[in-house]
């Protein structure tokens, strides 16, 4: 047996022995996902014990070292642990930007003591990180923020306003672009900074957004207090970190293309199948093909990607293309949907509409920000044109 | 699957990238055209190609070949795609060539295997009637039975480099109505066959094209190709083989029209500034790129899906997997290389429109890829067919 083989099977018995049953066919169920945090919430009781067990085997960040409570697994094992959960749809142990976003950056500009100290808070699910980067007048202009930071002693003084601060309400800590020096060229003088939102100067307000409720949140910084010793990479230089963890933040939001549920089957539901089988309107039956082979395509190029980089190839600023194309193609497979639901999509809540129909109202309206969020698709389209194909200007 | 090249792949494609810069340049194509080669190929250029081994890379080793695959197949053709080199390969090699490779008896593999790779022969598949649409179960050509063999009669139109060829395999309807699945039968009718009459087609790509009418060819026993009646699947899976490999082609082609697309966008001046500066033209090219980087992967992925089907039709599910592979592969090539060809002329201005300039003969030729083996809709179809809806 290969030793890739090997660990199959002793992921496998360990799963078995130890993957709650409530959580076993929740892959799908966001509800079953935890976020963790000083107060955790849990929409099954049995999260907590998942999320500690997972933890204590590293595989809530499989591929991050040991000493930070990682898992210390390649490329390749981490995909075996995954297909393993897959098989017995068991969610992951934990979600959030602590794993996808600041770890990653962390581990790629930290310092010994500042990995030692955040990342083993990160995968044991003990803080919930929220990222603070765009401000009512910084969007896609990312660069011209104002939030100030200002030097007293051993620590910085923060003030200013950050939005769209995903979860704040619910975060432990935020990683932020401060403006530190605004004598020189926009993207000098920022400064890439960790503050705990315990400060009694932080003050959050969720914002509502065309889908009803969301995630999203202003946050307001009066007075903030965060020690020197928060601020990863050197002051002044910030913007450099910046962009890297915005390449993490384009790889999660590409990602989320993987579907919830399965286009042909449910065009077969709305529409029915002709005597050969095939989704009787002959148009939408089309779109759907379309829908599905972009979503293959795109697949194909996220594990080509994987693929060139396990076999020792350089990465390169593909990040832009996943986050460009997988929204898009997440947009257009939600809009896809209402086609196919008719006026059932129609819905905003009460009677006549099923609960998934209601689901995919929101759905469908959330999807909108997908090519705004995270570096709008036109930002994107500019970082390809200059970076990856040099065009000038 | 594996979705990257491992080193003897990329050697490969590195080998068959220098030889195409060198061997393959559009100015050759451009030459041909201007003279209006009957031939359409340079004989040196396809002896080289065989003596370098490509022409062998999909057969068998007992048969004299390479025993590889079309995840080899598609880097030559890639390679052939950027100086969109003429020679048969796709034809004579992929499709045909494949076909007697698979269904062959002792006696035709010996007789054409050895000469198809080392070049010394070429044989073509006589496949689309005239006045018909692509589909493979589609036929209208028929052979009638006749003491212990059958007559041949049918007109086949855009043979793949059918003229000067030195045999056809011809597909033909032993049985059955028009679009039965059933009743489909192969032969391998030598060119200089009486009855067989060839006449070249001239086309928008300068290619190698050619109808060819059969009109009461006598047909023996040993001229069947397979089972008789029963040469469709073989027959779907072969031109399987031959659209990836055509894939490929397309890939490459894109790739070349892009890059001297980008190119002159950094060069052309007007307003005082490179025209590449302009967003408009930004944020189009990186579309394109996009689509290109999907392409490579779905090619990739397509070839290694029916590598992995294996010979003798392979098992259902993997063979229903690989098909939809085949025609995403084939969907989106199509797409993307006349969106590619398009924007190339567009960006390229006025130039772009002269005969002069390359970036047209790019664009015909990509409309050619583009219909050959059914267009982007045909395969969403197939695909949705494979996937069950």
């Amino acid at each position: 047996m290969s030793e890739l083989e090997t660990f199959r099977e002793e992921v496998r018995q360990w799963l078995e022995a130890n993957a709650p049953q409530a959580l076993r066919g929740r892959r799908n169920d966001p509800a079953a996902v935890p976020w963790g945090g000083r107060n955790p919430r849990y929409a099954y009781p049995e999260s907590a014990d998942w999320l500690e067990r997972m933890a204590g085997r590293g595989w809530t960040a499989p591929t991050w070292p040991k000493e930070y409570g990682g898992g210390g697994l390649s490329r390749e094992h981490e995909r075996v642990l995954h297909q393993e959960l897959a098989r017995l749809e068991l969610p992951p142990g934990l979600t959030g930007f602590g794993l996808s976003m600041i770890g990653p950056t962390l581990l790629q500009y930290g310092t010994e003591e500042q990995k030692r100290e955040h990342l083993p808070k990160i995968t044991g699910g003990k803080i919930r990180w929220c990222q603070g980067y765009s401000e009512p007048d910084s969007g896609s202009d990312l660069a011209s923020l104002q939030t100030a930071a200002v030097r007293d002693g051993d620590e910085f003084v923060i003030n200013g306003q950050k939005i769209w601060t995903s979860g704040a309400d619910l975060a432990d800590w935020i990683f932020m672009l401060v403006r530190t020096d605004s004598s020189g060229k926009k993207q000098a003088g920022i400064t890439f900074i960790l503050v705990d939102m315990d400060d009694p100067g932080v003050e959050v307000r969720p914002i509502r957004l065309i889908s009803g409720a969301s995630p999203f949140c202003e946050t307001f910084f009066r007075d903030v207090r965060a020690p020197v010793g928060n601020v990863i990479g050197e002051p002044g230089d910030g913007w450099t970190v910046a962009k890297a963890l915005l390449g993490h933040e384009r790889s999660m939001i590409g990602g989320m293309a993987a579907p919830r549920v399965s286009l042909p089957e449910l065009a077969a539901e709305y529409l029915g199948r002709d005597e050969q089988g095939r989704i009787a309107d002959p148009v939408l039956r089309h779109r759907v093909a379309q829908s599905e082979m972009d979503a293959l395509s795109f697949q194909l190029t996220v594990q080509r990607n994987a693929d060139s980089l396990a076999a020792g190839h350089q990465p390169g600023p593909e990040s832009s293309m996943f986050k460009y194309y997988g929204t898009e193609l997440n947009m257009r497979r939600e809009q896809l949907m209402l086609s196919i639901r008719d006026q059932q999509a129609l819905g905003w809540e009460g009677d006549g509409y099923s609960e998934e129909e209601l689901l995919q109202t929101r759905a469908w309206l959330r999807s909108r920000a997908n090519s705004i969020e995270g570096g709008t698709s036109e930002i994107q389209l500019n970082i390809i044109s200059k970076r990856v194909l040099g065009l000038p200007g | 699957m594996k979705l990257v090249l491992d080193p003897a792949q990329a050697m490969l494609a590195k080998t068959a990238a220098d030889f195409a810069a060198k061997q393959q340049p559009v100015e050759r194509l451009r030459a041909l055209r201007d003279a209006r080669d009957e031939l359409g190929y340079t004989p040196s250029v396809w002896s080289a190609m065989a003596d370098l081994g490509w022409t062998g890379i999909p057969f068998r080793e007992d048969d004299g070949g390479l025993g590889m695959g079309m995840a080899e197949v598609v880097l030559i053709t890639e390679s052939l795609g950027r100086g969109l080199a003429p020679e048969p390969y796709l034809s004579a090699v992929v499709l045909a060539g494949g076909l007697v490779s698979a269904l062959g008896s002792e006696a035709q593999r010996a007789a054409w295997l050895a000469p198809t790779i080392d070049g010394s022969k070429r044989l073509a598949l006589a496949q689309h009637d005239e006045g018909t649409r692509f589909d493979p179960a589609t036929c209208l050509s028929s052979a009638v039975s006749d003491g212990d063999g059958w007559r041949l009669s049918g007109r086949k139109a855009h043979v793949i480099d059918g003229f000067a060829a030195d045999a056809y395999v011809v597909v033909a309807r032993t049985s059955g109505e028009q679009h039965d699945r059933d009743g489909i039968s192969l032969f391998l009718v030598p060119a200089d066959r009486a009855g067989v009459e060839v006449t070249r087609q001239w086309r928008v790509d300068s290619r190698n094209a050619a109808q060819v009418h059969f009109a009461d060819v006598a047909l023996s026993r040993d001229d069947l190709l397979g089972e008789l009646g029963e040469g469709l699947q073989p027959l779907e899976e072969a031109i399987d083989r031959a659209t990836v490999a055509l894939c490929g082609e397309m890939l490459g082609l894109m790739r070349e029209a892009f890059e001297r697309t980008i190119e002159y966008l950094k060069t052309r001046q007007q307003f005082g500034v490179a025209i590449g500066s302009f967003q408009a033209l930004q944020h189009r090219a990186a579309e394109q790129f996009v689509e290109i980087e999907l392409c490579k992967s779905v090619v990739m992925a397509a070839a290694r899906s029916l590598d992995e089907v294996g010979g003798e039709g392979g098992e259902p599910e993997r063979r229903s997997r690989a098909v939809a592979q085949v025609s995403n592969a084939k969907a989106r090539c199509s797409d993307a290389v006349i969106l590619v060809t398009n924007e190339a002329l567009q960006m390229h201005g006025g130039v772009g429109m002269t005969d002069e300039y390359d970036i047209g003969l790019f664009m015909k030729r990509a409309r050619v890829c583009e219909l050959t083996f059914g267009d982007a809709a045909f395969h969403r179809d197939r695909f949705a067919a494979a996937r069950g809806f």
